[in-house]
């Protein structure tokens, strides 16, 4: 056995280097806590299920609706404006004016529709033939349909509008754009909805982490007493429950990133074929990295706030007897 | 009542009679309904409840029921103080083995509380107590739970510390023990001081032992 002086053992106590003393204690008693939820795995790794699910969902759904956003933003673009003309104007100055507008470079192309063939359709799909034939003469006038450039943002489309509504053979321009709006619409309540659903979500993650802290808590009370006798103060004894709840946070947040990424790849192969289909160049926006870690700082955050919330609550309430 | 720095004082009494309050209202366990507790020129009353952990970090305490942690090796229960006051890892190491060696445990540094006799146990939570280096170490019937033997074993530890400053005051009923010992003895009945023995009693008792030991070459 060593011998060691009984003054070596009482010399007073001295603090050496403060800050790496505080990293070393913090990182033992993080390694601590992530030992403690090691020693029963499945117990652990239910509460980090039922965080990363509850992740999941408003993340997935966010995930779905920044595809359709994606999606309808390459239908904003391949609108067609319907340039109707004035009843004077004649078929060979509609199709002079056909011209000039398809030499603009925000127009992809124009395709005039004789007011011969818009009544002739209309007779055909409309079925209203036979009343047709009553009629004296052609109420329908020639129509340009132009298709703007793929290249146009929303405001040269604006202009786009303005220019042509403003030739002097163009009676009005119709843009079906109500529809888009509409889809926009829904997508943004849709996207509140998800926000608030995503709130309420965090609320649970809060009281799963808060009870999973709390019994933790009640299963050490005399742990807690004994170290407090011994002079450890409240913010001593509280953080390795912090740290319990941080890797709660930490585990739940990677696992949601991970079944999104799953549920992606089991997407992928449908969405390619569906988009096959409609022979667009579709492709699936998986998340990108700062939505990754907003994931995960949320996790780690509702984690940090559950326990933080049970070890406050019920810490003050174990003292040494 | 009073206790001077670097004195060695029982306290006894049978039990309920207020022993073990008297060293609870000592570790602010306790708050006192009236009367006042001076610690070190400290006012405990003006302790409040955020400074009672640097308070009782100044304090070393030893238990009748050991109150070790079970779920972790001797080693990081006698450090627990140290981890607590933020002292570095080596340091702390190196003061909690010169502690268990104080004990005379410093074999079983790597074993858990559970696998150690009741006399071990004991004596690790004496070295928790004294790692951190207190001026006043108070133990409430340390020797509750052990033989006569092991008893004595935990005192003459009590006593070494007491010879290189420490302030003890220690609860006890065993008076067969106190007397070998012979220390100032305050006794208690109902909760109010009934017997303070008198310094120069001590010194007689102090004088008496050390002859004794000086006789059988017995070295604390």
């Amino acid at each position: 056995m060593a011998s060691v002086k009984a003054s070596d053992a009482l010399a007073p106590p001295r603090r050496t280097g403060r800050v790496s003393g505080w990293v070393a204690v913090h990182a033992s008693t993080a390694l601590a806590a992530l030992g403690r939820l090691s020693r029963q795995p499945f117990a652990s790794l239910m509460t980090v299920l039922v965080i990363a699910v509850t992740l999941a969902l408003p993340a997935a759904m966010h995930v779905v609706i920044k595809n359709a956003r994606a999606l309808s933003a390459s239908w904003d673009n391949a609108l067609d404006f319907s340039v109707y003309l004035k009843k004077e104007v004649t078929l060979e100055q509609a199709q002079r004016l056909a011209a000039i507008v398809g030499q603009r470079a925000d127009v992809e192309v124009v395709t005039l529709i004789p007011a011969d063939q818009a009544l002739r359709e209309f007779r055909e799909q409309s079925g209203f033939g036979d009343a047709l034939d009553y009629l004296t003469e052609n109420p329908l006038p020639h129509t340009l349909v132009v298709r703007p450039g793929s290249a146009n943002t929303e405001v040269s489309m604006g202009l786009l509008n303005e220019e042509l509504g403003n030739l002097p053979e163009a009676d009005f321009v119709q843009v079906d754009t109500e529809w888009v709006q509409r889809f926009h619409a829904i997508l943004s309540i849709l996207e509140r909805a998800i926000a608030m659903g995503a709130g309420l979500l965090g609320i649970a993650i809060i009281v799963i982490v808060g009870n999973t802290i709390r019994l933790d808590i009640q299963n050490r009370r005399e742990e807690i007493e004994v170290t407090k006798l011994i002079g450890a103060s409240n913010a001593f004894v509280r953080r390795p429950f912090l740290y319990t709840g941080l890797w709660y946070g930490l585990g739940g947040g990677l696992l949601a990133l991970a079944l999104i990424s799953y549920g992606m790849f089991a997407l992928a192969e449908p969405v390619g074929r569906l988009s096959g289909l409609y022979e667009s160049a579709f492709d699936v926006l998986d998340l990108d990295l700062r939505e990754s870690l907003v994931i995960i700082g949320a996790g780690i955050a509702l984690g940090l706030v559950g326990s933080w919330i049970a070890a406050t609550r019920h810490m003050r309430r174990i003292e040494p007897r | 009542m009073h206790v001077d720095k670097g004195e060695m004082v029982f306290v006894t009494g049978h039990s309920g009679a207020g022993k073990s309050t008297l060293l609870r209202l000592i570790a602010l366990i306790e708050r006192p309904t009236s009367g006042q507790v001076i610690v070190d020129s400290q006012n405990t009353r003006k302790i409040t409840r955020r400074r009672i952990p640097a308070y009782r970090r100044q304090i070393g305490m030893v238990f009748q029921d050991h109150k070790l942690l079970y779920d972790r090796p001797v080693f990081d229960n006698v450090a627990l103080p140290l981890v607590i006051a933020g002292i570095g890892h080596r340091e702390a190491a190196r003061k909690v083995r010169a502690a268990l060696d104080q004990v005379s445990l410093l074999h079983k540094e790597k074993q858990f509380p559970e696998t150690l006799s009741s006399g071990e146990q004991q004596r690790i939570g004496i070295a928790r107590a004294i790692v951190s280096r207190p001026k006043l170490l108070i133990a409430d019937e340390p020797t509750g739970n052990l033989d006569p033997d092991l008893s004595l074993e935990v005192m003459r530890i009590f006593r070494r510390f007491n010879e290189v400053g420490v302030t003890l005051l220690i609860a006890s009923h065993d008076i067969a023990l106190i007397d070998q010992l012979g220390c100032r003895r305050i006794a208690l009945a109902d909760g109010s001081l009934q017997v303070d023995e008198e310094e120069d009693v001590v010194a007689e008792y102090r004088e008496r032992l050390e002859a004794e030991q000086a006789d059988d070459g017995w070295h604390l």
